[in-house]
């Protein structure tokens, strides 16, 4: 087979990817030296970090993080549903436009501007407080920014945009003959919907889930100023070790950790998942 | 049922335009709060926006971040894509993985491998390593993109022009590249736009002298509570709103995006 031009092809992808690949080695180096306090050069090779890890402080903020991302999942997919279904099944292309344009959007406005809005939406003279108290449903503010409730919402938000555009693509690809095949044999349109749509669109929901989850992990902005400090995330202790300690060791070995959770996370999802999954397929 | 069902969409649809509507109704209060309902309706904060030092620099970096990165993805992804799309080779499936890893891979851990690695090599933090992280982070998605484009080109105006006597890369040149051209603007315009909004590498990676524009505004809303930031969103959304529009029309998002509906 001829490949013509093969070599200048790829060779600068392949520099990107090289690139990359030295960059998650640095970490993975990293992650075994030892932090020597007031210098930026580590030390030599040790496995404290991770020991340090296993304190209840450290392995507590592993465990919020992993709820939170997974309870932001499962909110986004309940959330993401139904536009997925609205935005593939519209017939009208403007009513189409609209759904694709709003739902996609705030994928493209970033982190800092969508959690700004929250800000706005929950403090105490924002939107909502605001809002209830004109109308005199409540006197004093609710707290609801620097709260675990506003956090899941503001993520759910944050999230739900990867979540359609997941459970979109799935349901585009189910023929549509079966449904027809399930409604002409007598199926009324709630039964050939879950009996028919909801299990073809499994590997969509499999997908968003798991795009969810390990989106959501990677949430920084979000956590950080909706949570104001009382909820913390992973990323935000990457974060404030790497840049107010300067233990990069140390936010290495943690990254090293949330990488390696959220792949033994996502593959159980899958593993969880496959029976539902062939069900799906057959 | 089916009533029960739109309403529904439009509910979940006003949650999702919530957010942005708020801060751009924020962004006219007069007084120096964020405070709702607003009291009066000014343009102050726009122009306090539009007149900050950090945010008009912030601009500019992040104009020139963007236009380098999407740049520099869409040459590389759109000769990767090719070579993977038309031919086999060694450690192609490799060389895929790597490529598209980024997309599984959270932001800061991305971020903070590229500061130690520029570290490493003796390089603080410059232009070369915001650029290489933000074109490792746009990469899949142009790839991905281009993908799409070239799955769409009918083989056989390539065969044709093969069979007529042209070189292979004359074929290239004259038939394939044309055939591709709607796809490389979607997949720059999308790079670009990804790139322009990239905030938690940025932050990692940029330093006072590189901050781009997402840095410059976390830095803003961690300091101040004027309305100046709601300003900034509220233009930031109008146009990212009127670029994605612009993409949908002639591109389609849906397509892109591969959420478009095959089978009726």
């Amino acid at each position: 087979m001829r490949r013509p031009f093969l070599g200048w092809f790829i060779s600068p992808a392949a520099l990107v990817a090289a690139g990359f690949l030295l960059a998650m080695a640095a970490v993975l180096q990293y992650a075994f030296l030892a932090f020597i306090p007031g210098e930026l050069q580590p030390g030599g090779f040790t496995f404290q970090n991770f020991r340090e890890m296993m304190k209840p402080l450290y392995a507590g903020v592993f465990y919020d993080t992993v709820k939170l991302c997974f309870l932001t999942a499962v909110l986004a997919l309940l959330a993401g549903y139904p536009l997925a279904l609205a935005l593939v099944r519209a017939r009208n292309p403007y009513v189409k436009s609209a759904i694709l344009i709003i739902s996609v959007t705030p994928l493209f406005l970033g982190e800092v501007i969508r959690t700004y809005a929250w800000i706005i939406v929950l403090g105490n003279r924002g939107f909502v407080n605001g809002t209830l108290m004109a109308l005199g449903v409540i006197d004093a503010p609710i707290p609801l920014l620097f709260t675990r409730l506003g956090v899941v919402v503001a993520l759910v938000h944050v999230t739900l945009p990867v979540v359609v555009i997941m459970l979109a693509a799935a349901i585009a690809h189910i023929d549509r003959d079966l449904e027809r095949a399930a409604a002409a044999l007598g199926a009324k349109p709630m039964r050939v919907f879950v009996t028919v749509t909801l299990p073809l669109s499994m590997p969509g929901i499999i997908a968003g889930l798991t795009t969810g989850f390990a989106w959501t992990f990677s949430a920084f902005a979000t956590p950080q100023l909706i949570g104001g400090g009382r909820v913390n995330m992973v990323s935000n202790l990457v974060y404030s070790l790497g840049f107010s300690s300067f233990n990069f060791p140390f936010a290495a070995a943690l990254s090293v950790a949330g990488l390696v959770l959220t792949a033994v996370a996502l593959a159980g999802f899958r593993l969880l998942l496959r029976p539902l999954h062939k069900v799906g397929l057959s | 049922m089916i009533l029960a069902f739109r309403l529904l969409v439009l509910l979940l649809l006003a949650f999702v335009i919530m957010p942005a509507a708020v801060a751009i109704v924020a962004a006219f209060e007069p007084r120096p709060i964020i405070a709702f309902p607003p009291q009066g309706f000014s343009w102050r904060w726009f122009e306090r926006a539009l007149n900050y030092e950090d945010f008009r620099i912030g601009f500019a970096h992040s104009v020139f971040v963007a236009a380098i990165a999407s740049t520099i993805s869409i040459v590389i992804g759109s000769m990767a894509a090719y070579a993977m799309d038309r031919y086999s080779f060694r450690g192609k499936a490799t060389l895929e993985a790597l490529l598209l890893a980024p997309l599984a891979i959270p932001h800061f851990t991305i971020g903070l491998g590229a500061l130690i690695l520029a570290a490493q090599i003796g390089q603080s933090r410059g232009w070369p390593v915001v650029i290489l992280a933000h074109v490792v982070l746009v990469l899949p998605f142009v790839l991905r993109s281009l993908y799409v484009s070239l799955k769409n080109i009918d083989p056989r105006l390539e065969q044709a022009a093969l069979s007529l006597g042209a070189k292979p890369g004359r074929v290239i040149w004259t038939v394939t590249l044309p055939a591709l051209a709607p796809g490389l603007a979607g997949g720059w315009l999308f790079a670009a736009i990804l790139s322009f909004n990239e905030f938690t590498a940025s932050l990692f990676v940029t330093s006072q002298r590189t901050q781009t524009l997402p840095v410059a505004m976390y830095n803003y809303v961690r300091e101040y509570a004027d309305p100046s930031m709601a300003a900034i969103s509220a233009l930031y959304i109008l146009l990212t709103t009127i670029l994605l529009v612009i993409a949908n029309r002639f591109l389609g998002l849906g397509r892109i995006l591969g959420t478009e509906d095959g089978r009726h």
